[in-house]
């Protein structure tokens, strides 16, 4: 066990856990920030998606011992209101069926529209494809996706 | 205006207590059992909320809470059910909040969810609901101003009397109304007059949802509060032999090993107790992480199993017995024993005029054999499930699609009585069928009964994708024969899988009815791998193959593949064959039309190759075609056109976006999804190498039409899924000149060009 002081969602935490335990379970089990979900483990699904400073990060194969001083932000601090631009246009275009994804979907895409403000269908599908989506719902995600980008680029 | 009977007498229905700020507190049982409700579960409602029956509650200030009965696996059922109360009470969406109901058989009629029944069920009893309350307002509103409640209008939670002027919001009303009579007959909404159903109401979870709230059990937490998982045996036909858990035992946050049996050997299971193996090790600690390196340090000895018999409770009070055959099962052994089945006589389910005596003389006979495999659900949510199991009582949080048939074996495994095992039903990460099977309901009760603590039990993935209840693997062969004048004249079909035929309900649907020769058997190889409901069960093959088989007999005809449906269809209406035809001839027609029309079918973009196909199950119609180009020898769906005719649509965009995502989850199942075996070992265990469709394989783009008409709403959750992948192959077959025979498409073969 060794202690951990970590920034997320811009505050600071500590937590004392085994060096290697994955971010994803720091977050759910230790922290009860369960909005960051587990769907495989291996880092194939998305679901665990957070962001280590501006990137897009598999929370599941994340040791707490790799993150450092590196910012982490989380389904729960992407915005204080729940009005960042990709929650907005993912109610916009009422994309969840189940919703168990969408948290690490929204992730990947906050991610994405910051480093790309402006993406294309095949930029979408490219930066997207880690992302699984059971339900079935990429047809909606692509399309809040190019919302997202407008509320953004006409926010700025 | 339609009138319906309330169907519930006051005194089995009605409880009045008073409660202490005034008004009357009513609580309602929605069936003819009348349970009172607990002294406590009254004390803790808010003292302002009237209950006007199981799923109104209407607050002094005009908010109101609908009650969602529905266990929610993302189908949208707690938006669109509450949407049924919320027209017929006549109030405005956006006073209304809506609550998930726990499990509570007394008070709610059918809290499942599966086979696309929610619609259908909930049509007549939720708007009931709705209607009795909106009439018992009005009395009251009426006996307050002594006037005829025939003159009192309302209007979104509003109501009114034109003669005097007089206004009353229903929040005003609801204690009065509380008190009253319940109506024995209401009349219920035209559907003219319909403002909520049939106008997009977004999911009512939707902020929660992308906000990261708590919403699954996964994400569940409780006091004192342990993780526990569990081992299995690696392959089917193995058990638990010995382990050897001292190592683990001393790793940290571990607090114990050991080994439960969930159903006694003499137990007789209902048809929802599949389960893969009744032992298993637990490991308990006290955190996920702790508990996952755990189990993977645990050292299990296997056995194999012997033949072993279950008891079974089948329909209708029936008993039968199960065989479970020893044996470690592989893929392969599985193709070589169903292609063996396929060339015997199988058993009769249907027949019609003599199809064996015009095969012989016809002009063309062609005849195709069709497979798919085992298919994992792969629910984004991994099985789990809370619990706390004390001596008096049991509490439990799952994921759990069927909770009363669970109930009742959770009554006989725990030796506790029904009324005291509390259920609630938090949303599922999916289902897909799978969370129709709540063998972890019983693990995680068994467990925490054994610790005396709140537990919840957690799969990984791999146990998740290895444990079993798989869609089963199938095999059909199709016949067909024309005449002359390339009109069919004889069909048969003969089918069957391993451990069950996809054929048993499904003898007279299309074409059957429609051809004077007709012949439907089926066949069935036991196993020991175990399967279960996996959307539109059964026919998710029978409507893939089938018509693709049409597609390859319209063209030996020398039809267009639409028209050559609609033909046959003309003639199941015209002079039907046999009187069990269980379709609408009209209704199968106008989605091919609709889709025919949207699609612009003859007009088709020269870059891209169409297929068609229509399916027929669950009570809904569905037509859908295809286009497809290929690019770097890859098929990429450029488009679908759905046209369906599931009667009145209560939440339009929702039904889309159902419709959409069944859509690309049958593209996805049809090129890539497989579970195979090797030994009795399930071959695929995580995404890696279970391939799943993603966002780069859907279409670019897909359009849902529905057809317009005043029917009755049936369901959508499963009838888009079968005929995509029938679409998908045809669509292949004008891309490539090749006939598709075996799911997946694409997964472990040669490209397709």
């Amino acid at each position: 066990m060794a202690i951990f002081n970590l920034n997320i969602n811009g505050k600071q935490s500590q937590v004392d856990v085994d060096p290697a335990t994955p971010m994803l379970w720091v977050l759910r089990d230790h922290l009860n920030l369960v909005g960051t979900k587990y769907g495989c483990g291996v880092a194939q699904c998305g679901a665990c998606t957070i962001h280590l400073g501006n990137v897009a990060t598999r929370s599941c194969m994340l040791p707490v011992s790799g993150v450092g001083n590196q910012a982490i932000t989380t389904i729960e601090g992407l915005s204080e209101k729940g009005d960042h631009p990709v929650q907005k246009a993912w109610l916009e275009h009422d994309v969840a069926q189940c919703g168990y994804c969408q948290a690490g979907q929204i992730m990947n895409a906050a991610a994405l529209l910051k480093s790309n403000a402006s993406p294309s269908d095949a930029e979408i599908e490219s930066a997207m494809n880690g992302n699984i989506c059971r339900c079935a719902t990429y047809l909606r995600i692509k399309a809040a996706i190019h919302t997202a980008a407008k509320l953004t680029t006409t926010k700025s | 205006m339609e009138s319906v009977k309330t169907t519930i007498n006051r005194r089995s229905f009605l409880k009045v207590s008073a409660l202490a700020g005034g008004g009357m507190m009513l609580s309602f049982s929605w069936l003819a059992g009348c349970n009172p409700s607990a002294p406590e579960e009254v004390a803790t409602l808010p003292k302002e909320w009237f209950e006007l029956n199981s799923y109104i509650k209407i607050a002094d200030n005009g908010l109101i809470t609908l009650m969602a009965p529905n266990p929610e696996f993302g189908s949208n059922v707690k938006t669109s059910l509450p949407m049924m109360v919320a027209e017929e009470l006549d109030i405005d969406w956006k006073d209304v909040m809506v609550e998930q109901a726990d499990f509570f058989p007394e008070r709610y009629d059918r809290q499942f969810t599966g086979g696309s029944l929610a619609m259908q069920m909930a049509w007549k009893p939720l708007r009931t609901a709705g209607a009795t309350a909106r009439h018992m307002l009005i009395a009251a509103a009426a006996q307050a101003w002594q006037v005829p409640a025939g003159e009192i209008t309302t209007e979104n939670g509003m109501l009114h009397h034109k003669g005097s002027s007089k206004k009353a919001s229903y929040g005003e009303m609801a204690s009065k109304a509380a008190g009253l009579e319940v109506p024995k007959e209401v009349p219920l909404k035209n559907v003219k007059d319909f403002k909520i159903i049939g106008n997009s109401k977004r999911n009512v979870e939707g902020v929660n949802i992308v906000t990261g709230k708590p919403l699954f059990t996964l994400d569940y937490k409780r006091e004192g509060m342990l993780i526990a998982m569990i081992a299995f045996p690696p392959a089917f036909g193995l058990k638990v032999k010995s382990v050897d858990d001292g190592a683990v035992k001393a790793m940290p946050g571990i607090k114990d090993v050991f080994t439960i049996k969930t159903l006694a050997d003499d137990y007789e299971r209902n048809f929802f107790d599949t389960t893969s193996f009744t032992e298993l090790v637990v490991v308990v600690g006290n955190t996920t992480w702790e508990v996952m390196n755990a189990k993977k340090a645990l050292k299990v000895e296997w056995e194999k199993i012997a033949d072993t018999t279950i008891a079974l409770a089948g329909r209708g009070g029936s008993k039968q017995t199960v065989t479970i055959p020893a044996g470690l099962e592989s893929t392969e052994g599985h193709l070589a024993k169903m292609a063996q089945m396929a060339k015997k006589p199988g058993k009769e389910l249907r027949k019609d005029g003599d199809p064996e005596g015009v095969f012989k003389k016809a002009t063309k006979v062609i005849e195709r054999t069709y497979t798919a495999p085992f298919l994992a659900h792969n629910a984004m949510e991994p099985v789990n499930c809370f619990a706390h199991v004390t001596a008096e009582k049991a509490e439990i949080v799952a994921p759990i699609q069927a909770p009363e048939i669970i109930s009742q074996t959770l009554v006989a495994r725990l030796g506790l009585p029904k009324e005291k095992i509390h259920i609630k039903l938090a949303r599922m990460g999916g289902g897909f069928g799978q969370r129709a099977y709540g063998h972890h309901l019983v693990e995680a009760a068994v467990i925490s009964q054994k610790l005396n603590a709140p537990v919840k039990l957690v799969y990984t993935r791999e146990d998740d994708m290895t444990y079993g209840i798989y869609r089963p693997t199938y095999t059909a062969t199709y016949k067909a024969a024309l005449d002359e004048n390339n009109n069919m004249i004889a069909y048969q079909v003969k089918a069957g899988g391993i451990p069950e035929s996809p054929l048993g309900f499904s003898q007279n649907r299309f074409p059957a009815g429609a051809v004077d020769n007709y012949l439907a058997e089926e066949w069935v190889i036991n196993s020991n791998i175990t399967i279960g409901a996996f959307r539109a069960p059964r026919s998710n093959f029978l409507g893939a193959v089938e018509q693709a088989f049409l597609d390859e007999v319209a063209q030996l005809a020398g039809k267009d593949p639409i028209e050559f449906r609609l033909e046959l269809l003309e003639r199941a209406k015209k002079s039907p064959v046999g009187k069990q035809n269980d379709y609408d001839p009209d209704r199968y027609a106008g989605v091919l039309k609709l889709v025919r029309d949207k699609s612009n079918w003859k007009g088709a973009n020269k870059d891209v190759h169409r297929g068609v196909a229509a399916y027929f199950c669950h009570n809904t119609y569905v037509a859908e075609v295809v286009d497809l180009s290929i690019k770097e020898n890859k098929p990429v769906v450029e488009k679908v056109f759905a046209a369906v005719d599931c009667g009145i649509v209560v939440n339009p965009d929702a039904a889309a976006n159902m419709g959409e995502g069944a859509i690309i989850d049958g593209i996805g199942n049809a090129l890539y999804g497989e579970m195979t075996f090797k030994d009795g070992v399930p071959q695929k265990n995580n995404f890696h190498n279970y391939r799943m469709i993603r966002h780069s394989e859907a279409p670019k783009s897909i359009e849902v039409h529905f057809v317009k008409n005043d029917k009755d709403p049936t369901g959508l959750g499963e009838p888009l899924f079968p005929p995509i992948f029938a679409a998908l192959a045809n669509a292949i077959y004008k891309a490539t000149g090749k006939r598709e025979y075996s799911q997946p498409f694409l997964q472990g073969k040669g490209p397709l060009v």
